[in-house]
C-alpha cells in the first residue's frame, strides 16, 4: 500500500509535552518537512528557548543547542559564524523572542545574521501558566492581566515581523497562521522560503507564525482557531512584510 | 607588548577561533587587537550589542567545537554570568577574562581585585563552579590562556582568567608559544551537524526530573574533584623559614613582592604565598607555605575576600591579618613593608 | 640595579610613548622592564603618565611610587610626583610650561625650556625626545644606538620619517648639557 502521509524524518517519534490543540506541533512539523525536503537535516543546528517550546531539543531530530531565555539568536549567531556552511534556525516564543530577547532579536537583524528564526506568537507566557505577553492583545485576560490588558498601565502589543522589516539586514519577515488548512500551506512556504534564504546567504529570516494556547486562553482547541481568526488576525495581519529574494526578482 | 594585547594574541596562537566581545574599560586593547588579527588568523571577531550576546554567542560556538572566548571587565562579567551558568550547566568549555576594576556598580575604571568572591563562589546560579587562573605577570597571562583552553577542554567547563587593569594595560617583554595545530577531538558531543551519520547531539542545562539533574551535578562535581587534586598551582616565595607569610595574587602579588624582598633583605623571615588558581584554592600549598609561620598577612586590592579561602585552607590555625586597598587603589610596596615590620617587629 | 622613571605631562605631548621607548631601550639592552601607564578619561586632554622600571632583576611592582627619575612636562604633574622623587633623584621638567621653581637640594633638577627649543627648530612636538636626550647625558642610561633600535621597533615602516626626526631632538637635548 503506497505511504500518502508519515512522520517527516527530521520529527523524532516521541511523544511531546504539547497540550491538546496547541499549535507548536503543526509548526514543528513544518520546520521538519522543509529540512526534510530540502535535505538538509544532516547538516542543520537548531537552536530552541526557554519556554514550552523548551524541550524541543527532544522532537527536532538535528543537532540540538537549548539557549538561555531570549538569546538563542545570540547562540545562532555564534553556532553560524563559526559554522558559515551549516544551516541554523531558532525556534522562539513571544515572550523569549519579543520581550527578553528584544535586543537579541533586533541585533541579529542589523547585522543580517544569515539565520532562520521561527517566531510562535500565541500571546501570551505558556510554559509558566499564562501572563502576560509583549504580544498579548489589549483587554485580553492573563495571569497577570486578570482584568484585562490595559493599554494605559501595560502598554500595547508589540508587532514584530513590522519593526524587523525596517532593518536592512532582514532578508524576510513574514507573518503567517496556523488556524486553516490555506494558512497552514502559507506558513510552509514561508519557512522554505526563509531556509532557501539561508542557502542564498540573504541574511536573517524571520517568520512569525501565529498559533494557539487553548489551555492558558481557556478555550477548547475548535475555539483557540476561531480566536486566531477573530482577534489575533485583525491585530496582526498576516503578508509579507520584507522580502529581499522577491524585491531581487522584481528589479531584474 | 601590553598585557590585554598578549591575552588576545595567545589565544589566537592556542586555536582559540572566535572571540566576541562588548566594549568596557579597561580591557578594550584586547577587543581591538582581536578585530584586528582574527580575520587574518582563520577566525570570527564579532563586537556584540551586549555582554549578555556576547557570552551567549560564545555558549553557540563553543557548542559546536570550536574554541571560543569572551573577555570584559567587572560590570561587564557581571551581565555574563547567566550564560556561564549555563555553560557550566551544558558543560561546555569556553575562556573567559576579567580584567577587573574598581566596584561596585560602575565604580572606576582602575584596577581592582573585588571580583574574587564572583570569580570563586558565585559566577552565576545554580551547583557549579569555574576553573580561576591568577596570573601576575604579561607572561604568565600568555602562558595562562594556553593552559586555560587546555583545562576548559579537558574537563568541559568554563575557565576564567582573573586579571585586572594594571596586568592589562602594563606592558612587559614577552614570548609567545608557537601557533597550535592540533585541538582536541569533540565530536563524540558537540553540536556540529550529524551528517545523518549518528544520533543527534542535544546541547542542554534543563533537566526537569530532580533525581536526573542531581545525578548530572554529581557527575560535574565529580570532575571539580579531579581539577582540585589536579589543578592547583601556587608561587611560594621565600617562604622556607617564613614566621610571616603575606598572601597575594595576581597585581598586589607583585607588589607584595617587592615589599618581601625588601623585608628579608633586612632579615626578616617572611615569605609570600601567590595561588596561581583561585578555584580551585592550593590548600596543600598554602599548608606547606606556612608550616613554620606564626602569622599571615593576606594583602588584596579589595577589602578582603580572598582571605576566607586562607583562613580556611589554614583551617584558622595561624591567624591571619588583613591589608587592603580598594576602589582602583594600587598600594604601595612600602605600605606593604610598613604592614610586615608592624607584625613582626622588625629583624630579630 | 634598578630604575624607576615617572614621565608625565598632557595628553598629546607623546609621554607614553617616550616611555615606551625607554622601555624598549631596556628590552635592546637586554634588561627586565615594565611599562605600565595611567588610563582613563585623563588620557583624553587631561594629565597622561606612565612608569617605567629597567632592572638586572625580575620587577615586582610595575607602578613606580617613588622613581629614580622624573621628566614632568606640566604644572600638574610637576606638583603630583615632586615631592615623591626619591633622595640622590633626577627631575627634569620642561621650563617652557612648567613655571614652578624646585626648592628640593637632596634631588639634580634640570629645568629645559624642551618645547621652545623645540620649535625654534622647527620641531613642534619634540620636547618629549628633547627631554629625554638631556635625562640620556646626564645619566649615561642607555647609548645612542640602543635608542635608535627601540624607535625603530616602536615606529612602524609607515611613519619611518619619524626615527631620524625623533633621534635629531634627542640629540639636541643631550648637546643643551
Amino acid at each position: 500500500m503506497a505511504v500518502v502521509f508519515d512522520r517527516p524524518q527530521a520529527l523524532l517519534d516521541v511523544p511531546t509535552h504539547f497540550c491538546p490543540g496547541c499549535g507548536h506541533g503543526i509548526v514543528h512539523r513544518l520546520v521538519c518537512e522543509v529540512l526534510d525536503e530540502m535535505g538538509v537535516l544532516g547538516e542543520t543546528i537548531g537552536v530552541v528557548p526557554v519556554g514550552c517550546s523548551v524541550m524541543s531539543y527532544n522532537y527536532f531530530g538535528c543537532d540540538v543547542i537549548e539557549a538561555p531565555h531570549g538569546r538563542a539568536p545570540a547562540v545562532a549567531t555564534g553556532v553560524k559564524r563559526t559554522n558559515p556552511d551549516k544551516v541554523v534556525f531558532t525556534y522562539q516564543g513571544d515572550g523569549d523572542l519579543a520581550a527578553i530577547g528584544t535586543a537579541e532579536t533586533v541585533h541579529s537583524g542589523t547585522r543580517g545574521e544569515n539565520i532562520v528564526i521561527i517566531f510562535i506568537n500565541n500571546t501570551t507566557y505558556g510554559m509558566t501558566g499564562g501572563q502576560m505577553a509583549p504580544t498579548t492583545l489589549p483587554g485580553q485576560v492573563t495571569q497577570t492581566t486578570p482584568f484585562g490588558r490595559n493599554t494605559d498601565t501595560a502598554g500595547f502589543p508589540i508587532r514584530m515581523c513590522e519593526l524587523m522589516s525596517t532593518l536592512s539586514g532582514v532578508a524576510l519577515a513574514q507573518r503567517v497562521a496556523i488556524d486553516s488548512v490555506p494558512h497552514i500551506r502559507e506558513a510552509k512556504k514561508a519557512i522554505r522560503k526563509a531556509f532557501e534564504n539561508q542557502k542564498a546567504k540573504r541574511g536573517l529570516s524571520i517568520v512569525e507564525v501565529l498559533s494557539t494556547c487553548p489551555t492558558n486562553w481557556g478555550l477548547s482547541p475548535e475555539a483557540s482557531m476561531k480566536f486566531v481568526q477573530e482577534k489575533m488576525i485583525p491585530y496582526y495581519p498576516l503578508g509579507v512584510y520584507k522580502d529581499k529574494a522577491a524585491e531581487e526578482e522584481a528589479a531584474k | 607588548m601590553k598585557g590585554n594585547e598578549a591575552l588576545a594574541e595567545a589565544a589566537i596562537r592556542c586555536g582559540c577561533k572566535c572571540f566576541f566581545g562588548y566594549p568596557i574599560t579597561p580591557q578594550t586593547e584586547l577587543s581591538a587587537y582581536m578585530a584586528k588579527r582574527m580575520e587574518k588568523a582563520g577566525g570570527v571577531f564579532l563586537q556584540a550589542e551586549s555582554e549578555i550576546a556576547a557570552i551567549n554567542m560564545v555558549l553557540g560556538a563553543a557548542s559546536t567545537g570550536v574554541r571560543a572566548m569572551t573577555s570584559s571587565s567587572s560590570p561587564g562579567v557581571s551581565l555574563k554570568a547567566e550564560g556561564i551558568s549555563y555553560m557550566a550547566g551544558s558543560d561546555l568549555p569556553a575562556v573567559i577574562i576579567n580584567v577587573q576594576r574598581g566596584g561596585p556598580g560602575l565604580g572606576s575604571i582602575q584596577p581592582a581585585q573585588s571580583d574574587y568572591f564572583q570569580a570563586t563562589k558565585a559566577m552565576g546560579h545554580g551547583d557549579f563552579h569555574v576553573l580561576v587562573y591568577a596570573p601576575c605577570s604579561v607572561q604568565e597571562m600568555v602562558d595562562t590562556v594556553t593552559l586555560a583552553f587546555d583545562k576548559a577542554d579537558e574537563y568541559r567547563m568554563p575557565v576564567m582568567i582573573l586579571a585586572d587593569g594594571l596586568l592589562g594595560q602594563m606592558m612587559e617583554p614577552v614570548t609567545f608559544p608557537e601557533p597550535k595545530t592540533e585541538l582536541p577531538d569533540k565530536s563524540d558531543w558537540a553540536a556540529c551537524g550529524h551528517k545523518n551519520e549518528r544520533e543527534h547531539h542535544i546541547i542542554n542545562s534543563l533537566f526537569l526530573d530532580a533525581p536526573l539533574l542531581e545525578a548530572k551535578v554529581k557527575e560535574r562535581f565529580e570532575r571539580y574533584r579531579l581539577v582540585e587534586e589536579n589543578e592547583t598551582d601556587a608561587e611560594l616565595y621565600m617562604c622556607e623559614d617564613a614566621e610571616l607569610v603575606v598572601t597575594a595574587y595576581g597585581a598586589s602579588a607583585r607588589v607584595a613582592k617587592s615589599a618581601v624582598t625588601k623585608a628579608r633583605a633586612e632579615g626578616i623571615k617572611v615569605g609570600l604565598f601567590r595561588p596561581k588558581t583561585l578555584w580551585p584554592f592550593p590548600v596543600k600549598e598554602i599548608k606547606e607555605a606556612t608550616k613554620d609561620a606564626k602569622k599571615i598577612l593576606d594583602v588584596e586590592m579589595s577589602m578582603g575576600q580572598m582571605i576566607y579561602d586562607v583562613k580556611l585552607a589554614t583551617e584558622c590555625r595561624i591567624p591571619v591579618e588583613f591589608f587592603g586597598r580598594t576602589g582602583g587603589v594600587i598600594p604601595t610596596p612600602a605600605e606593604i613593608y610598613d604592614e610586615i615590620k608592624k607584625l613582626t617587629g622588625g629583624a630579630q | 640595579m634598578t630604575t624607576d622613571i615617572i614621565l608625565a605631562g598632557f595628553g598629546g605631548q607623546g609621554i607614553l610613548f617616550t616611555g615606551k621607548i625607554l622601555a624598549y631601550c631596556g628590552l635592546m639592552g637586554g634588561k627586565e622592564l615594565s611599562w605600565l601607564p595611567s588610563y582613563g578619561p585623563e588620557m583624553r586632554g587631561g594629565t597622561a603618565n606612565c612608569s617605567v622600571c629597567i632592572s638586572d632583576d625580575p620587577i615586582g611592582s610595575p607602578l613606580v611610587a617613588n622613581p629614580d627619575i622624573l621628566i614632568a612636562m606640566n604644572g600638574p604633574s610637576y606638583n603630583k610626583f615632586i615631592d615623591a622623587v626619591k633622595p640622590g633623584g633626577l627631575v627634569l621638567v620642561d621650563s617652557s610650561i612648567v613655571e614652578e621653581e624646585c626648592t628640593r637640594t637632596d634631588i639634580t633638577c634640570v629645568s629645559l625650556p624642551a618645547t621652545n627649543i623645540a620649535s625654534e627648530s622647527g620641531m613642534n612636538g619634540s620636547a618629549n625626545m628633547i627631554l629625554m636626550g638631556r635625562m640620556l647625558a646626564e645619566t649615561g642610561l642607555f647609548d645612542m644606538d640602543v635608542v635608535k633600535q627601540a624607535m625603530e621597533k616602536c615606529i612602524p615602516p609607515k611613519r619611518a620619517n619619524l626615527i631620524e626626526v625623533n633621534m635629531k631632538a634627542i640629540q639636541m637635548g643631550m648637546d643643551t648639557k
